[in-house]
């Protein structure tokens, strides 16, 4: 809402010199949030003044025409000599009063006046255009005044051309503050001035209707009032100082009649229409559309109508979506002299969504959507007849269409001392009552007050409302701060540290958080190689996704981290190691289609509250990690190596570190990894996710480097954080017993690992895969796995015997398991 | 006690005269002095204090004198053995400290050789900012609590006092889970969180509540459909403004440093009713920058305040919603963007940033923040 502040300066009796910055401060402190003051005309400076063309010679012999022109200027010029003026413009004759800038006068963008030789002639000056003046947009030419406007006037004053303009954030609660009416009101409060109500005009008695009408809905419609005029002269030109008003509201000049509607619904907010009498067929009634029923509106869109749309109708059908936008057929036009101006009060909720229905935003559905005052019907149609009764011409029909439905009075119970409890201040009755009245509330009562909210605020309907209109008054900045009183809270949740502390391994381990967007597509699911019936391609659709390219959530967060990994590629950070936590979403079979909504004028009941939760999908925090190129760059060191599948299993390692379990990896074949170098990584039994290298089509589909990495798992699944028990630490000397065992070269490693732990006893303290051998000496289809097992007793030094009996046993173990033979036996 | 040795060799203790002793003494101390290094010593070492050397000799011999002499003997050869003995000692730790000190300057190395051979990681500074401004809440005593981003509209909007199809409901610009009427949404804020402390917990409630919020806002300098929030909930017997205003006040002392004012202005959520935006004091330039022919401020563009976030007291109509009798209870809220606070606070100039995962703009911001 752009208010200017020579218009709020009518309604208010604001001291005189304040400015539009200081009012903005006022107003800020009051609620009303300003974004900018404009401070318009500020860059102009004169002499600019009112001139009659004396004389136009039409030069001949350039590119476009060209006036030379004798002005006079009075004695604005100081000498009482026409203005030579070369003008480009040819919308004006000789007689006409237009607007000079004589030499040293400045435009907007610092562009300086002189006197200057230009089309061969002297040119002492210019003629100006609204736009030139920063009053209109309006490029046809040049301004033409009225006759009346006085030669030699000043026409910075006389134009109102220096004016600040307030640019004001209405929030959706304070619908009267779409309104010069509404912050005037505002205004007057914050300096204790008084307001003069632009809808106070004294209403003549009508006796009866202006044109029929009915309210057929009143859910749709509380209030219909109509009025009319006649013998309108077309012709009428808006004043420049409506057009000025209008052009700094924001709002463009269109014609007396309109311009007047829009007038006055910046300075009310009420939202007036106009039709054209004679356009008009039988009685209007307010009312639901029917099935099948159509509109062509102002904008020459025929809008097929939903049976929820309010409509204005007459015999002939509908005429108007109300509030919203009006009919084509019923529109005034350039010969429109008898009109029907129509005010009312639409229900905000139906206005909002025939909005939404047919993406159909104007001025007077915004501010029906926030509320419009009930009571001003009559006097916004009065104001608009008497309007066009003084600039048009025309004569104003006696008689006023009224049409109501009964509205219960809104009254609220509160007690005197429910803004002080709130605030933690001590107001006491007389000031909430004081400040109460001053927003127009009626106020009875003791300590039990009973308030009125005026009809301008349907927002106040709770005690809160009216607590909160004291203390913005009285001023938040005297609200008193009170230090918080420590609660006992029990710090982090287990599973909030545990995320913590991935976090910082992942990082700690080489890897850089991203947080990728969690939108997807379905060419995401076969770029990541997934089967057809792979539950990850299960996935949520946005109704009204940012693109159409990506309208899923994720199911998994590699896509994402493919694409952040692509871009640091493309910047140049091939060697990467990226890692996310975050929520992936899984649809839960067999859940229901809706989420119910529950009443909110009492608390959920448990069963209630899993309804609604049972049509949210399954939202399990994971952790991915991918990586690329060298894991370690080569240097003066030596060679680097690159990221293998090991670093992702490592990095899933480190991760269920945190919670205190160690995984157990078996080969798998799982997209999008690759068929031979995929690890399921397990805790206990549960399988908590799957880590390796990546399949070549999927690095190539993602624009990856080749052999890029890739680790993802469901943190929920490794279990509750273990806080470990502590080891009892044998100070006794340990002995160490180094065996190569070969074996088929399909048998995991880790079989025969577990194989050696199993068969090694207690005695044994670690066990460490030293070299991996295939070759000549072991055979083809061999391995040769080394293992230095290292043994020792908590309560007494071993003997060479005991070390020797448990690697033998470890051995026969795995020979059992794995068929493994001692190298060299 | 050993009998008197009676039977001795005359010429054997020739070193047990006093000059002879001396002569051996001092031969074996020049001797020492002209090890040149810890070979030459170890040489010098079996010569003049080794079992066959003159004094060792000459000590062995010392029961072979009379009795009478014996002790007097005993004396001069053990100074003599201990002057030997010290003076050994001596030039081994010169010659050991000699040697040293050429082998480590032999051992130099180039120290400023890069050594960049272990990849370096970086937790994301929208991660830790959300933990460093969450902690300030949980060392008052707050809980971190959380929810779900793909959420009920019940939650994100209908028990939140939004009403249907106001335009509050509608400024959200909310991604609808498909078909619009599953009543699911991206939520749109952390606020739903509120409602489920409340359902799921015993009051009074002191929760801090981070998380990953939704819009449809196309991503730009300043926006991105998904971003970040932080807001605090207290719900209690008592509560009023002045306990926001504290509330608040700890929390900019706490992530922006202490003695910095606060100042609220009047604004409308539907959670929240009397509901205010806050701005806070520049950190940076505490208000300076103001001052006609001051340093212009870059953090708070001399404007002097930063805006924060909204905040206000508990609608009781969220309270009844939540099955919470607002005549007995009253609370107070307060939010932020986490994103507009990384970008104030470390000077992060677009939004593209921060989504992208660029490895060069998250690195420096290390573990924490």
């Amino acid at each position: 809402m752009r208010a200017p502040l020579s218009w709020l300066r009518e309604l208010v009796d604001l001291p005189a010199g304040v400015t539009g910055r200081e009012l903005a401060a006022k107003l800020i402190a009051a609620g009303l949030e300003v974004e900018t003051v404009e401070q318009a005309g500020a860059d102009i400076s004169g002499p600019l003044v009112v001139g009659e063309v004396l004389a136009i010679e039409e030069l001949t012999g350039f590119k476009k025409p060209i006036r030379y022109c004798q002005v006079d200027v009075g004695q604005a010029n100081g000498t009482g000599e026409p203005q030579n003026i070369i003008c480009g413009a040819t919308n004006f004759a000789v007689g006409d009063r237009v607007v000079v800038i004589l030499p040293g006068g400045v435009l907007p963008g610092g562009f300086q006046i002189g006197s200057r030789k230009t089309y061969g002639r002297l040119s002492e000056g210019m003629i100006c255009s609204v736009t030139e003046l920063g009053i209109g947009d309006d490029h046809s030419g040049i301004l033409v005044l009225p006759p009346d406007a006085p030669v030699g006037a000043d026409a910075v004053e006389l134009l109102g051309i220096r004016d600040d303009v307030l640019d004001i954030a209405v929030t959706p609660d304070r619908g009267y503050a779409l309104s010069m009416r509404g912050i005037a009101r505002e205004a007057a409060i914050a300096y204790g001035v008084p307001f003069k109500d632009p809808a106070d005009v004294e209403l003549p008695a009508e006796t009866g209707e202006s044109y029929p009408a009915s309210i057929a809905d009143p859910t749709a419609c509380d209030r219909f009032v109509l009025r009319g005029v006649r013998g309108f002269d077309p012709d009428a030109r808006t004043p420049m100082w409506m057009q000025v008003r209008l052009h700094r509201a924001g709002m463009r000049p269109v014609s007396l009649a309109v311009d007047v509607t829009n007038y006055l619904m910046l300075e009310l907010g009420q939202p007036l229409h106009a039709f054209d009498r004679a356009k008009l067929t039988g009685p209007i009634t307010v009312r639901r559309a029917a099935p099948g029923e159509a509109l062509e509106t102002l904008d020459h869109v025929k809008r097929t109508l939903d049976p929820e749309d309010i409509l204005i109708t007459d015999e002939s059908g509908p005429i108007s979506m109300a509030g919203t936008m009006g009919g084509l057929a019923t529109e005034i036009d350039e010969r429109s002299t008898a009109m029907v101006i129509e005010a009312a009060h639409f229900d905000d909720i139906g206005t909002a969504r025939m909005v939404r229905r047919h993406k159909l935003h104007s001025e007077a559905s915004y501010r029906f959507e926030r509320g419009v005052d009930r009571e001003l019907p009559p006097y916004a149609t009065y104001r608009a007849a008497r309007m066009l009764a003084e600039l048009g011409g025309a004569e104003i029909v006696p008689g006023m269409t009224d049409a109501r439905a009964p509205v219960e009075p809104v009254t609220i119970t509160m007690a005197a001392g429910h803004p002080d409890r709130v605030a933690g201040v001590t107001y006491g009755r007389d000031t909430v009552v004081r400040r109460l009245e001053q927003v127009g509330c009626a106020v009875t009562g003791e300590d039990q007050l009973t308030v009125t909210p005026p009809s301008w605020r349907p927002d106040l309907t709770d005690p809160n409302d009216l607590a909160e209109e004291v203390i913005r008054l009285e001023g938040y900045e005297n609200i008193p701060a009170r230090a918080p009183r420590p609660v006992a809270g029990k710090g982090l949740t287990a599973q909030q540290r545990l995320r913590r502390r991935v976090g910082r391994a992942l990082a700690g381990a080489g890897h850089v958080e991203v947080l990728a967007f969690p939108f997807v597509s379905a060419k995401d699911w076969d770029d990541l190689q997934l089967p057809a019936d792979d539950e990850r391609r299960v996935a949520l659709r946005l109704a009204n996704p940012l693109s159409e390219d990506e309208p899923l959530l994720r199911t998994t967060l590699l896509p994402g981290l493919f694409r952040a990994l692509a871009h640091n590629v493309g910047r140049g950070f091939a060697d990467a190691a990226l890692f996310e936590t975050g929520l992936v979403f899984r649809p839960r079979p067999g859940a229901p289609e809706r989420s119910p909504r529950l009443a909110v004028d009492r608390g959920p009941t448990p069963e209630e509250i899993a309804s609604v939760e049972a049509a949210l999908p399954d939202q399990p925090h994971r952790v991915a990690v991918v990586l690329s190129g060298q894991r370690e760059p080569s240097g003066w060191w030596g060679a680097g190596r690159p990221a293998l599948w090991a670093d992702a299993i490592e990095a899933a390692r480190t991760v269920a570190r945190e919670v205190g379990v160690e995984l157990t990896v078996k080969a798998d074949r799982h997209a999008p990894w690759h068929p031979g170098r995929c690890a399921a990584l397990y805790a206990g039994d549960t399988l908590v996710g799957h880590a390796g290298e990546l399949h070549p089509r999927v690095t190539k589909a993602y624009g990856l480097p080749p052999r890029t990495c890739a680790m993802e798992l469901e943190l929920r699944r490794l279990g509750e954080p273990v806080s470990p028990r502590a080891p009892h630490v044998s100070t006794y000397p340990f002995a160490t017993q180094d065996v190569a065992l070969v074996v088929d070269a399909a048998v995991p490693a880790a079989e025969v690992e577990g194989a050696l732990r199993d068969g090694a006893g207690e005695l044994l303290e670690s066990v460490r895969l030293f070299d991996v051998y295939t070759g000549e000496q072991v055979g083809e289809g061999r391995k040769s796995l080394a293992y230095s097992l290292r043994f020792r007793a908590p309560d007494r030094t071993l003997t060479a015997e005991e070390a020797t009996q448990a690697r033998d046993a470890a051995v026969a173990v795995a020979a059992e398991r794995t068929n493994a033979t001692l190298r060299g036996a | 006690m050993s009998a008197p040795n009676k039977s001795y060799d005359p010429v054997e203790v020739s070193a047990l005269q006093p000059d002879a002793l001396e002569r051996a003494r001092d031969k074996a101390l020049a001797a020492i002095a002209g090890a040149a290094d810890l070979d030459a010593l170890k040489q010098v070492r079996l010569a003049h204090a080794g079992d066959r050397s003159p004094l060792a000799l000459a000590n062995r011999e010392i029961g072979a004198l009379p009795p009478a002499g014996r002790a007097e003997a005993g004396k001069r050869i053990g100074a003599a053995r201990g002057a030997v003995a010290q003076a050994l000692k001596a030039r081994q730790a010169e010659l050991e400290e000699e040697r040293d000190q050429r082998v480590l300057v032999e051992e130099t190395v180039d120290v400023t050789l890069p050594w960049d051979r272990a990849p370096r990681g970086a937790r994301h500074p929208l991660t830790t900012m959300q933990e460093r401004m969450a902690d300030v809440f949980v060392s008052m005593g707050f809980e971190v609590a959380e929810g779900p981003e793909v959420e009920a509209e019940w939650f994100n909007f209908d028990a939140l006092n939004f009403k249907p199809d106001h335009p509050a409901r509608t400024m959200q610009d909310t991604f609808f889970v498909e078909s619009e009427d599953t009543g699911l949404v991206m939520r749109t804020h952390t606020s739903p969180v509120q409602i489920r402390s409340l359902l799921s917990r015993d009051l009074p409630v002191y929760v801090v509540v981070p998380g990953r919020t939704f819009r449809t806002d196309e991503l730009d300098a300043t926006h991105s459909p998904v971003f970040h929030q932080l807001e605090g909930l207290a719900v209690d017997e008592g509560l009023t403004m002045a306990d926001l205003r504290g509330g608040i006040d700890a929390f900019v002392g706490g992530m922006f440093g202490e003695g910095l004012r606060t100042r609220f202005r009047p604004s409308y959520f539907p959670f929240t009713e009397p509901s205010a935006e806050v701005d806070m004091q520049c950190f940076v330039c505490r208000g300076a920058s103001v001052e006609p022919g001051a340093e212009p401020c870059r953090t708070c563009g001399s404007e002097g305040w930063i805006e924060l976030g909204g905040c206000g007291m508990v609608n009781p109509r969220v309270l009844t919603a939540c099955g919470v009798d607002p005549d007995r209870y009253s609370g107070w809220a307060f939010g932020l963007g986490v994103e507009r606070t990384l970008m104030f606070r470390h000077g992060v100039e677009d939004m593209h940033d921060m989504v992208e995962g660029d490895v060069r703009f998250t690195l420096p911001f290390g573990m924490e923040i």
